[in-house]
């Protein structure tokens, strides 16, 4: 095998940024116009007068002074099931199988990077740890947690996926589901026998609830202000970087190269030398330390975790998979970013444009929407190559 | 040479169904469980017992109406004199026979047209709503906050409308089937696998926000009361006049709503088992399950695959939309709480232990599952309850029980029951407890291998159109 250059790779560190920048501003011009559209439409509509008499604007004012802290949030909580989505759709990409038990190797790492930063906060070191110290006690966290995350990961496919590699498709589905549920409760009853309580509170240290005030818009009634919490750019900044590192892997290393050449044809590859095994199991350890680190992210972001916490945005980073073209790297940063964009607006909107009738809890029903509406008319999502289906 | 395990529970069974043994066993079994129940209502090995005997009626040889008679004799006159002396027997066994009717219904879907279903409770949301909805004060609620409801708000229907809208219930949950069905026919697999899970996530949650703009499901708070059916007194008194001397107290009321209930699900159940039953020898069953082995050929054959599978659908979803109904009456509460994904794959649970596609094996998971679930685990938890009131410890580790966390209570802990059920299963016994007779594709590998080569070897322009069956073959060789 030839040796990497380095202009090559410096392209493949700069495609995939080039690319995100691409993703998020397209994603972003897209809901805005759809957004704006609705909201012209929507004048003198009675949601409109709404907004005159409480917020003295119109609708279109409105909508155009929330955009921005729409589209800021909307692109946090895209990377962050960009991240999770990856080990969705890496796991499919050489194995053809849907790991459900993904969403719990997110859980898991959320678990053990909060348990960690609590043990460091109980040691009082958190609390001394200047605003350097803070980021490398997170950095510290997000390590632990995509080694523990990773190494669940691993065990997982040799315990209960490898005996069940040649079986027809449903049977690993189903082991997946049971190991989903088996780890749910196992995280719960390490939780809840250590403390008596199943959820933790990620303890606040460092500045990251701070904001930074970015501008505010003036409108007709109170100037909105539009400003972005530190944590959310640690968010944005980890998946980043996390992503360009993950594709560096895939597309510029000699395993890289073997974990594609497993996904394209496994038989092939094994003739050729390579260890599908190891292989297997190191995409399975990358994808579950992604998941992990998506985890601590999401952790911080929200601050409050249960052991049933991976469900939902593993459901949405799945579908999120599913939109970029399950087993496309590139097409599952697309698709994070649509639907932590979609995800965004409903939540600030449909409440506001409905005049309260359906609120934002119904954000979660789009993305289950949006997974069916793609499987039933466009199975190989919006970047994938013509995938068949299976039984 | 030592006879292996397999062996020596042949010579067991051929003793068992010698001559007249099967008639004397099951029998005896009965009745001395039957006692044993009787004189101790609160032993769980007595009860196993009761449930073994009867489960006998089926397992050994024996002349149909004998059969016949046995499950009679249990359902109707056994299981209500133990249900009257304790409750908590009679809700078991109502439950076993809801689950038995949901199991078999999402072994129509799963089983025997191989389409995996992970939103089944939808339909039993379905039909629990329909009546919830019908059978409360909820239609005169709709511009009501959710929780308050005017003093003296009637209630919409008679309470006896509830024997109409089982069969209601039959009905609009097989339309919600055809609808659930209807696009999900493009997709096979893992992939209807997830759009049936979203569909049922999207229900759950469609019940939970529906309280506004209209106040339809009364939103996460549920709905509550919902009616039951009337009972008159003579038939609580007729009961009580036939029953009294053996139950040993006469039964009230409200008692007798659950004898009542258990009667029509057990009802509900033998007309569910015996369509069941009807349709896996029919034409239409062997449809399915070609559809199942290789939709392609089965299409080539001219078996009309959608139609067949909308079938499939709308079937599975009737029997849960009845059980739901019926859900709804007796608890007299509904929220979306009961209708989660793990209350689906609690359903599937059934479906997979007891052997997917086989109707004595799927009934015997919902046994297993729910004495599992509402016996042993229960009563796991309450030993470990007295074992920490107490003063015993581990000799050697050293270890004293009143030191356990109190959180340890394994009836809390389904999720790792089922999802160990589940992955040990799919390793070591992918077809079941009591595998169904037809062969099945869709679980063993060792012929798929073989049927693919044939496939893309007779048919390569086949296998090139739908391209499945060609990568499935490389999967299979690695």
């Amino acid at each position: 095998m030839r040796k990497i250059l380095a202009s090559e790779a410096l392209r493949e560190i700069l495609l995939p940024l080039g690319r995100m920048a691409l993703f998020v501003v397209g994603a972003g011009a897209l809901f805005s116009a759809i957004m704006f559209a609705l909201a012209f439409l929507a004048q003198g509509s009675g949601a409109d007068k709404l907004l005159l008499e409480t917020h003295k604007m119109g609708i279109l004012e409105y909508t155009l002074g929330q955009l921005p802290q729409v589209l800021i949030d909307g692109m946090t909580l895209g990377f962050v099931y960009a991240a999770i989505a990856l080990g969705y759709t890496m796991v499919y990409g050489v194995l053809e199988f849907i790991n459900f038990a993904h969403s719990e190797i997110f859980a898991i790492g959320a678990f053990v990077g909060v348990e960690f930063l609590i043990f460091m906060d109980r040691l009082g070191v958190l609390a001394a740890a200047g605003p350097l110290g803070s980021y490398m006690y997170l950095v510290l966290a997000l390590a632990v947690a995509m080694i523990a995350s990773g190494s669940v990961a691993v065990l997982m496919e040799r315990t209960a996926y490898r005996p069940l590699r040649n079986s027809p498709r449903l049977v690993p589905l189903i082991s997946a589901i049971g190991v989903s549920f088996a780890l749910q409760d196992v995280i719960r009853m390490v939780e809840s026998l250590t403390t008596g309580q199943f959820y933790r509170v990620i303890p606040t240290f460092g500045n990251f609830d701070e904001r930074v005030a970015l501008f505010s818009i003036p409108t007709g009634g109170a100037p909105i202000a539009v400003n972005i919490q530190v944590k959310s750019i640690v968010v944005i900044v980890a998946a980043v970087l996390m992503l360009v590192a993950l594709n560096y892997i895939v597309n510029a290393t000699k395993i890289g190269k073997a974990i594609r050449s497993v996904a394209q044809d496994r038989t092939t590859a094994a003739l050729m030398g390579i260890g599908v095994n190891g292989i297997i199991s190191f995409t399975f350890l990358i994808g579950g330390a992604l998941g992990g680190a998506a985890g601590v992210l999401y952790a911080l972001k929200f601050t409050r975790i249960d052991p049933f916490v991976g469900f939902m945005p593993g459901m949405k980073a799945f579908t999120a998979a599913v939109l970029g073209g399950i087993g496309n790297l590139t097409g599952a940063l697309l698709g994070g970013i649509c639907l932590g964009m979609l995800e965004s607006f409903a939540g600030a909107y449909l409440g506001t444009f409905t005049m309260g009738r359906f609120g934002s809890e119904y954000k979660d029903i789009f993305a289950f929407l949006i997974l069916i509406i793609v499987i039933i008319f466009k199975p190989s999502g919006l970047l994938g190559e013509q995938v068949s289906q299976k039984a | 040479m030592k006879p292996t395990l397999r062996e020596r529970l042949g010579v067991l069974l051929a003793f068992c169904n010698k001559g007249r043994n099967p008639y004397w066993l099951t029998g005896g079994l009965i009745i001395l469980g039957f006692v044993l129940v009787y004189l101790s209502p609160r032993s769980i090995p007595a009860f196993l017992l009761f449930v073994g005997g009867s489960s006998l009626a089926y397992f050994l040889e024996m002349k149909k109406p004998a059969r016949l008679a046995f499950a009679v004799l249990v359902a109707i006159v056994l299981v209500p004199i133990l249900g009257a002396r304790n409750i908590f027997y009679l809700e078991v066994i109502f439950q076993i026979a809801v689950f038995s009717a949901l199991a078999l219904g999402l072994n129509i879907v799963v089983g025997f047209s191989g389409l995996l279903n992970f939103g089944y409770m939808a339909f039993y949301a379905v039909g629990a709503y329909l009546w919830g909805f019908f059978g409360s004060q909820q239609p005169f609620l709709l511009h009501e906050i959710p929780g308050t409801a005017p003093p003296g708000t009637p209630f919409f229907l008679a309470p006896d409308w509830f024997y109409l809208f089982i069969f209601l219930g039959i009905i609009v949950a097989a339309i919600v089937g055809l609808i659930l069905g209807l696009p999900v026919l493009r997709v096979r697999g893992d992939y209807l696998a997830v759009i049936t899970l979203a569909f049922g996530e999207i229900v759950r949650q469609l019940l939970n926000n529906l309280d506004k703009p209209l106040n339809l499901t009364n939103g996460p708070q549920g709905i509550s009361p919902i009616q039951k059916p009337t009972l008159t007194p003579e038939v609580v008194a007729f009961f009580n006049q036939i029953f009294e001397p053996l139950v040993g107290r006469p039964v009230t009321a409200n008692q007798f709503y659950n004898i009542l209930f258990y009667l029509i699900a057990v009802a509900v159940v033998i007309f569910v088992i015996i369509i069941t039953f009807r349709l896996d020898d029919s034409r239409i069953g062997r449809a399915w399950t070609a559809i199942r082995e290789d939709e392609l050929a089965a299409s080539a054959m001219g078996i009309p695959a959608n139609k067949l599978k909308l079938g499939a659908f709308a079937v599975g979803a009737s029997f849960a939309g009845a059980m739901g109904v019926l859900f709804a009456a007796s608890r007299t509460f509904i929220s979306p709480e009961s209708f989660t994904f793990l209350a689906s794959v609690n359903v599937l649970t059934m479906v997979i232990l007891g052997g997917i596609g086989s109707i004595p094996g799927v009934i015997v998971g919902a046994v297993v599952v729910t004495i599992l679930n509402l016996q042993v685990l229960q009563s796991i938890s309450l030993w470990l309850a007295q074992l920490r009131q107490s003063d015993a410890f581990i000799p050697i580790i050293n270890f004293h029980w009143k030191d356990l966390s109190n959180q340890l209570d394994p009836s809390k802990y389904q999720r790792l029951v089922f999802g160990i059920i589940l992955v040990l299963m799919m390793i070591y016994r992918p077809a079941g407890i009591l595998p169904a007779g037809r062969r099945q594709r869709e679980l063993e590998h060792v012929d798929s291998v073989i049927d693919d080569e044939v496939d893309s070897s007779i048919a390569p322009g086949a296998a090139s159109s739908s391209g499945a069956v060609s990568k499935g073959k490389e999967d299979d060789h690695v």
